[in-house]
């Protein structure tokens, strides 16, 4: 490796070739502040547009300031990363950027966690002498995800995400100049393109461009109404994450607290996700069995592999990018949406309460849940399933507004019958962890044996494409995982051209599964928090009496007394679902 | 940017594929692709764009995107007679820009934009090069050099009676 000598602020310092004037200081313990770029190691993604211009930097004998994270080192150099020169310039950027840009902090969703305006901060920004016309852009509102562009700095992190990471494509830089802006083509809103509402550029936008729609306010009023009953579902992502928000490390797991807190806000049913996620094995896991066996029995007609159809980003993205592969995800809902069609079946049956006073909220790790809650199959006469979902940091928001203080909350039990769940459940929160939770079950069912070891770690880790076999009995099951839409569509791609073979597959549109979801509190691409996370989620799952599904006594007892077996015409009625191809849908409703 | 709504016929679909292809369906051919498709239709329509991000393999957004910075493509189709109003350094200082408003003022469109009935599109240019003649303007193939207010009138009556 050829080394670079070069002098930052009076120290010296030595580098491989090629890095950046950035990485260089950073050697030296020196964070050139900087607000477009971004480095999602783990991802292989480093976005070092130079578009910004915080991060100038003085390099001797050069006339220019240079863009410290788009310049690489030399020999010799000779850089000052906080000059007079450089400060004042620095700043100056940075009040041409503030000019162009709302100063509606006080009541802005980002306030506190704004990049822009911890810049402007440290900067010590006081007074913009820039006056003039500003961008106003008609923001724009879909299921899922708000675009506010008049707050939009353009540091395109966004697009990196979309186009690069998840290669959906939907935003580009348009227009130049004072008129640039990210957008979908021909500005067309979210809602008419192919946003699978993954909301991974919701998790990287440094401002409120971009931002989940709040469902706050609309719970804060159900829960005050006398005449609703209020029951709320929490996915295994949220457990593992929302701890952080609170000051505590990552990987903390939160679950008694979570419940505690829930309790305290008024919600009249703590239940779990997980619950359904247990339902969903019964019903997906039969369905992979059923067509496993006929595939092995030689029916010709059986379409393999089977797609795992929990996330919502990735329903959405086959729906819009392989319509022809339609007949080859589970017909499953998700776990989300199973436990709505049973909360307001099952559940309100029991209870006595009417449909329409039961109002079920899911909190979730997710963008696209919220997308998901109003899709037209999962309503009956136009009621809603699940009425609507909150993420992680929305949840985080209103403990903290309620004056609740999480850390020393106790911990709490989930209510029961909705809130049973098995360790199998708790990892659908993690890349892996659904096809694992299935094979335990089809295995047992299967081979009629009991499982010794119930760790699949064949199926675990980080890496963006994995495959693992696992022995039925002598029948060897192929199976595949991708987190990240990018990767799900390299597996599908080599799937329809015959270069791979899988009779599984297990898909989450964001990296590392649910953990790292677009809900979830800003990881800024550390993979050591998701890590962390991952590991949280598998103590869990290892700390559970039940770790089988269908051992879930409650799931057992839902069977015998309302849905008969999986698969039955009710369970089909309520569990499971159909999709439709999207690749038309921007061109008809123009 | 508004866009005018037209359904592509078989063959001119036919015809973009075969543009792509004679760029080998380059992702990095794309400006030259868009050049191609505008020589052909006259302007960029959301369907010519659609086809062409599909036969090179990248989000209709960026091509979208790249249509939108370059001011030589256009999505709106020109008039049977283009007009160009040269708003470079030596035709500004003589006077351009009021014979830009005039022009505007008469056909009752702005920059950038066609008349209703297709006859006329007005576009400003950067310098052609013949600053003698400043302030200049070309309709179609025609040049007319130092133009004033009140001879754009004059200009404009010459194509009272083409179609």
């Amino acid at each position: 490796m050829e080394l670079v000598k070069l002098t930052i602020d009076n120290r010296t310092v030595e580098v491989a070739k090629g890095t950046t004037i950035f990485h260089a200081a950073k050697e030296l313990g020196i964070t050139i502040p900087t607000l477009c770029y971004m480095n999602l190691k783990d991802l292989n993604i480093e976005h070092k547009p130079g578009g910004c211009r915080i991060c100038v930097v003085e390099v001797e004998g050069r006339r220019n300031l240079a863009p410290a994270c788009a310049t690489d080192v030399s020999e010799g150099m000779v850089v000052k990363t906080h000059s007079v020169r450089v400060l004042n310039a620095r700043r100056t950027v940075l009040e041409l950027i503030i000019s162009d840009h709302p100063f509606d902090c006080l009541v802005c969703a980002k306030s506190g966690k704004c990049d822009l305006q911890d810049m402007a901060v440290k900067l010590g920004v006081r007074d913009i002498p820039f006056q003039g016309e500003k961008s106003t852009y008609k923001p724009d509102f879909s299921p899922a995800i708000i675009r506010d562009m008049d707050k939009c700095i353009m540091c395109r992190r966004c697009e990196t995400m979309c186009n690069d990471f998840q290669t959906v494509g939907v935003l580009s830089g348009i227009h130049r100049g004072f008129e640039s802006v990210v957008a979908p083509a021909f500005e067309r809103d979210l809602d008419h393109s192919e946003c699978t509402y993954c909301g991974q550029c919701v998790a990287v936008c440094p401002t409120a461009a971009l931002t989940e729609v709040d469902h706050t306010n609309r719970l804060i009023s159900d829960l005050s109404n006398p005449n609703k009953t209020v029951v709320v579902q929490t996915a295994p992502a949220v457990r593992a994450a929302l701890g952080e928000e609170f000051g505590m490390e990552p990987g903390t797991l939160v679950t008694g607290k979570m419940v505690a807190a829930l309790r305290q806000l008024g919600f009249h049913f703590v239940f779990d996700t997980d619950f359904a996620a247990d339902l969903t094995i019964m019903e997906e896991g039969t369905e992979l069995l059923d067509r496993i066996t006929r595939h092995l029995n030689g029916d010709k007609d059986v379409k393999l592999p089977i797609l795992t159809s929990c996330c919502p980003g990735w329903v959405n993205f086959f729906e819009y990018y392989y319509p022809d592969m339609m007949d080859i995800p589970s017909t499953a809902r998700s776990p989300q949406q199973m436990f709505g069609a049973i909360a307001k079946t099952y559940f309100a049956e029991k209870q006595k309460i009417d449909r329409k006073d039961m109002v079920v909220v899911s909190i979730m790790p997710c963008v696209a849940k919220k997308y998901e809650c109003t899709r037209e199959e999962f309503a009956t006469d136009g009621s809603p399933d699940v009425d609507y979902s909150i993420s992680t940091r929305e949840l985080a928001n209103l403990i903290k507004s309620a004056n609740i203080n999480f850390n020393n909350l106790p911990d709490e039990d989930f209510d029961k019958p909705l809130g049973e769940s098995t360790g199998a459940a708790v990892i659908f929160g993690v890349t892996g962890g659904v096809i694992e939770a299935a094979t335990r079950t089809a295995y047992e069912i299967h081979t009629g044996k009991s499982l010794e070891k119930v760790d699949f770690d064949a199926l675990r880790g980080f890496d963006g494409i994995r495959s693992a076999s696992v022995d039925f009995n002598g029948v060897e099951i192929k199976i595949g995982i991708a987190h990240g839409l990018g990767n799900a569509r390299k597996l599908l791609d080599d799937i329809k051209a015959g270069k791979s073979e899988y009779h599984a597959i297990e898909i989450m549109a964001c990296p590392s599964g649910c953990i790292g979801g677009g809900g979830q509190p800003l990881h800024h691409g550390d993979s050591s928090i998701l890590r962390a996370r991952g590991k949280a989620i598998y103590e869990e799952d290892k700390g559970k009496a039940l770790r089988k599904s269908h051992q879930n006594p409650d799931i057992i007892k839902l069977y015998d007394e309302f849905l008969g077996k999986p698969g039955s015409e009710l369970a089909h009625k309520l569990l499971h679902t159909h999709y439709h191809s999207k690749k038309d849908k921007q061109v008809l409703l123009d | 940017m508004t866009s005018i709504k037209l359904k592509l016929k078989e063959s001119d679909v036919q015809k973009l594929k075969e543009v792509a292809k004679t760029f080998n369906n380059d992702p990095g051919e794309l400006i030259n692709v868009l050049h191609k498709a505008q020589e052909i239709f006259g302007y960029l329509p959301a369907e010519v764009q659609e086809v062409v991000a599909e036969e090179l393999n990248i989000p209709v957004a960026k091509v979208y995107g790249v249509v939108t910075f370059y001011s030589f493509f256009t999505m709106l189709p020109r008039g049977r007679f283009p007009i160009s109003i040269c708003t470079g350094t030596a035709c500004y200082v003589r006077g351009a820009e009021k014979i830009l408003d005039e022009f505007k003022r008469i056909l009752k469109v702005p920059v950038g934009e066609t008349t209703p009935d297709g006859k006329f599109s007005i576009t400003c240019l950067r310098c052609v090069g013949a600053c003698g003649l400043a302030p200049l303007v070309t309709i179609g193939d025609k040049t007319y050099g130092r133009v004033t207010t009140d001879g754009v009138k004059d200009i404009l009556k010459e194509y009272e009676n083409e179609e």
